[in-house]
């Protein structure tokens, strides 16, 4: 899967056009062969869910191109346009929202056999629906034949997993996938996504606004605000050591369950975000303590570390990199 | 301490009347608070944090029902007074911040009109000029502009807007203010930002707070006590210092054990089972089934929160052996 100068404006209104710039000249790549856990975090307004509506093929891209072995995702027909469904699923939010109530478990996982004819037989069908809920952790027996009332928010989350995973995918968008579950299944349901990265070979796309889980269970992590890549790179040097001073207010915020890692070493110094922001500069510029003249221009990536870039003119002595060679300075 | 305490919840118990059955949301449950303490109230969803919060402002609404206990607010009993009295006492004596209080500012008043709104109802004589710059100030001490007083909610973003709220609960200076999930729909940024300004604010006014929610990390970044709910019964409190780091209680101990941390990087512990339905508790203690170091009388017989050491409390039999 692969990102090329992907930018996404919203507009709105016939004579007075206002736009919003959703997604500004993103170039990412996931790579086949090397199945890894990569992370895209930001805020709400971040642009992180347009970015997985984007590869899900569910909106267009106003400019660049998003290419799934090759080829166009706009562009595919027939077989490969069956492929391309397939292999990439996604995960979302909220486990409430997505069940239709009447229907149990069994169909709600039956389905996506039938409709991409995986299975020959009924039974060759329940062998699958078995196997993706043993991988998610789920017992067959609790939850087979079930409807979504009687099951845990938990539970509900780990059988959208399972339902991505009967399709066998190689790509899972994972869209905030345990903000809505309590501290005690986060783990779990962590757990089991990384057991399908190691396990069965599936890359995952986690986006988040959670550091903390980003942290434990990515390699890599690109850092978005306001639409535009404020940092990005191996996901240990970007917590431990972040360079942006958007990226260090974020990770400075984090409430960190450590008694001996409390807040208010550092103070806030950021301003509250505002609404609008068209600026063409660096979208944090409004917020930054640090802010200069120059920052009225958007800064370009530089390169601080071989796994490691941030878009801050307070870093411009580091050498700058185009931003759509960003995917050779993540690490798998 | 050796101040009289703030709040002093004694046997608080609730109940829930449902075509199913009578679910027990909260089972006895007694507390101590200082003046200025923060306690954390941690606990699964469906433990009964909420539903002691409510309890304790008279605010369980049927099928829900009060079935016994006292909550005791400087030196008052609130499930003594009248309709009329409770309806005084919250706000000046005992303050209540909902989950996702912002969104309960009424869009077509000035944020001015809703604060005044609060004196007034409690003091209906009040002088106008003094309402307002009573306001105004509290507006100051949430870290808002006066200006705000004019302003209409949708001109202020979501951490803004739960400032205000803040700024309404401080009015008459309670005595305590309980925070369910204040910041739990907002980015980390602003829910430090909203974090600090209750801190601030209770220092200024001398409250004690009840944060009520299930992120650890804002416990740990917050309060000076824990207690930890499980099954609508309190399991465990303790210092935060000490449930961050020899938890008792053997969910407690799972809670703590399943956070991420820096230094544990990539291993995740989750606590097996699922947590109990209030319809269909097991016997004895309701985290039997799940617990790590089960024993026979674990099955059988119910534990009460007994003390442990000075200023912690745990319901466990593994800590009960030998007493009484």
């Amino acid at each position: 899967m692969e990102l090329r100068g992907v930018t996404k404006v919203y507009s709105r209104g016939l004579v007075a056009r206002t736009t919003t710039v959703a997604l500004r000249d993103v170039s990412l790549t996931v790579m086949q062969e090397q199945p890894t856990i990569m992370t895209v975090a930001g805020e709400s307004g971040s642009g992180k869910t347009t970015l997985a509506m984007l590869l899900l093929g569910f909106i267009q891209p106003t400019a660049g191109g998003i290419f799934y072995k090759g080829q166009d995702i706009s562009r595919l027909s027939g077989e490969a346009r069956v492929t391309f469904r397939r292999e990439v699923q996604a995960v979302f939010q909220d486990p409430f929202a997505v069940f239709n109530p009447f229907y149990t478990v069994d169909h709600l996982l039956s389905v996506p056999i039938r409709k991409f004819h995986l299975a020959r037989s009924r039974s060759e069908a329940r062998d699958r629906m078995v196997e993706a809920l043993t991988a998610v952790g789920l017992h067959p027996d609790d939850v087979l034949g079930r409807f979504p009332h009687q099951l845990s928010g938990g539970q509900r989350q780990r059988i959208n997993v399972a339902r991505a995973l009967v399709l066998k995918p190689r790509l899972l968008v994972a869209d905030e996938p345990v903000s809505m579950v309590d501290a005690s299944l986060r783990a779990s349901i962590l757990e089991t996504l990384r057991g399908l990265q190691r396990d069965h070979g599936v890359s995952i796309l986690y986006i988040t606004h959670d550091l903390t889980t980003a942290y434990h269970i990515s390699r890599s992590i690109v850092v978005l605000y306001r639409g535009s890549i404020m940092e990005a790179g191996d996901t240990d040097s970007v917590i431990t050591n972040p360079k942006h001073p958007y990226t260090r207010l974020l990770i400075d915020s984090i409430p960190w369950p450590d008694i001996n890692r409390r807040w208010g070493d550092t103070e806030i110094k950021a301003k509250e975000g505002e609404s609008a922001d068209t600026t063409p500069g660096c979208k944090f510029a409004s917020r930054c303590p640090f802010v200069m003249e120059k920052c009225r221009t958007a800064p370009p990536l530089f390169r601080l570390a071989d796994h490691h870039a941030a878009s801050c003119y307070l870093l411009e002595k580091h050498p700058p990199v185009e931003s759509t060679r960003l995917s050779e300075l993540l690490p798998l | 301490m050796g101040e009289s305490p703030v709040l002093e919840v004694t046997d608080l118990r609730v109940s829930y009347y449902t075509d199913a059955g009578r679910a027990v949301a909260l089972d006895g449950a007694s507390l101590t608070l200082g003046p200025g303490e923060k306690l954390g109230l941690v606990g699964e969803s469906g433990s009964g944090k909420s539903t002691m919060a409510l309890a304790m402002m008279r605010m369980i609404k049927p099928p829900g029902r009060i079935e016994s206990g006292r909550v005791v607010v400087a030196g008052t009993d609130l499930m003594a007074l009248s309709e009329e009295e409770m309806l005084k006492a919250r706000l000046s004596r005992i303050a209540y911040i909902p989950q996702g209080a912002m969104n309960s500012l009424n869009p077509v008043l000035r944020i001015g009109a809703q604060m005044a709104d609060a004196i007034k109802a409690h003091e209906p004589k009040a002088v106008k000029s003094d309402v307002e710059e009573r306001c105004k100030k509290a507006l100051e001490s949430v870290d808002l502009t006066r200006s705000a007083y004019e302003l209409y909610p949708h001109e202020l973003s979501g951490g803004m807007k739960q400032r205000v709220c803040i700024a309404i609960d401080i009015l008459l200076r309670p005595r305590l203010i309980i925070a369910d999930e204040p910041t739990s729909a907002l980015d980390v940024v602003t829910q430090r930002q909203v974090m600090e300004t209750i801190n601030r604010v209770q220092k200024e006014i001398g409250a004690a707070v009840i944060l009520i929610g299930h992120d650890m990390g804002l416990m740990a970044q917050f309060v000076d006590k824990v207690a930890v709910m499980y099954a609508g019964r309190l399991v465990e409190i303790s210092s935060v210092r000490d449930m961050f780091s020899r938890p008792l209680h053997p969910y407690a101990q799972a809670l703590i054990s399943s956070l991420p941390r820096l230094e544990n990087k990539g291993v995740f512990q989750g606590i097996p089972g699922l947590a109990p339905s209030l319809l269909r508790l097991p016997g004895g203690c309701a985290f039997h089934p799940r617990c790590a170091r089960i024993m026979d009388v674990c099955k059988a017989v119910k534990p009460d929160l007994r003390a442990n050491g000075p200023d912690r409390s745990v319901a466990c039999h593994l800590y009960q052996t030998g007493q009484a």
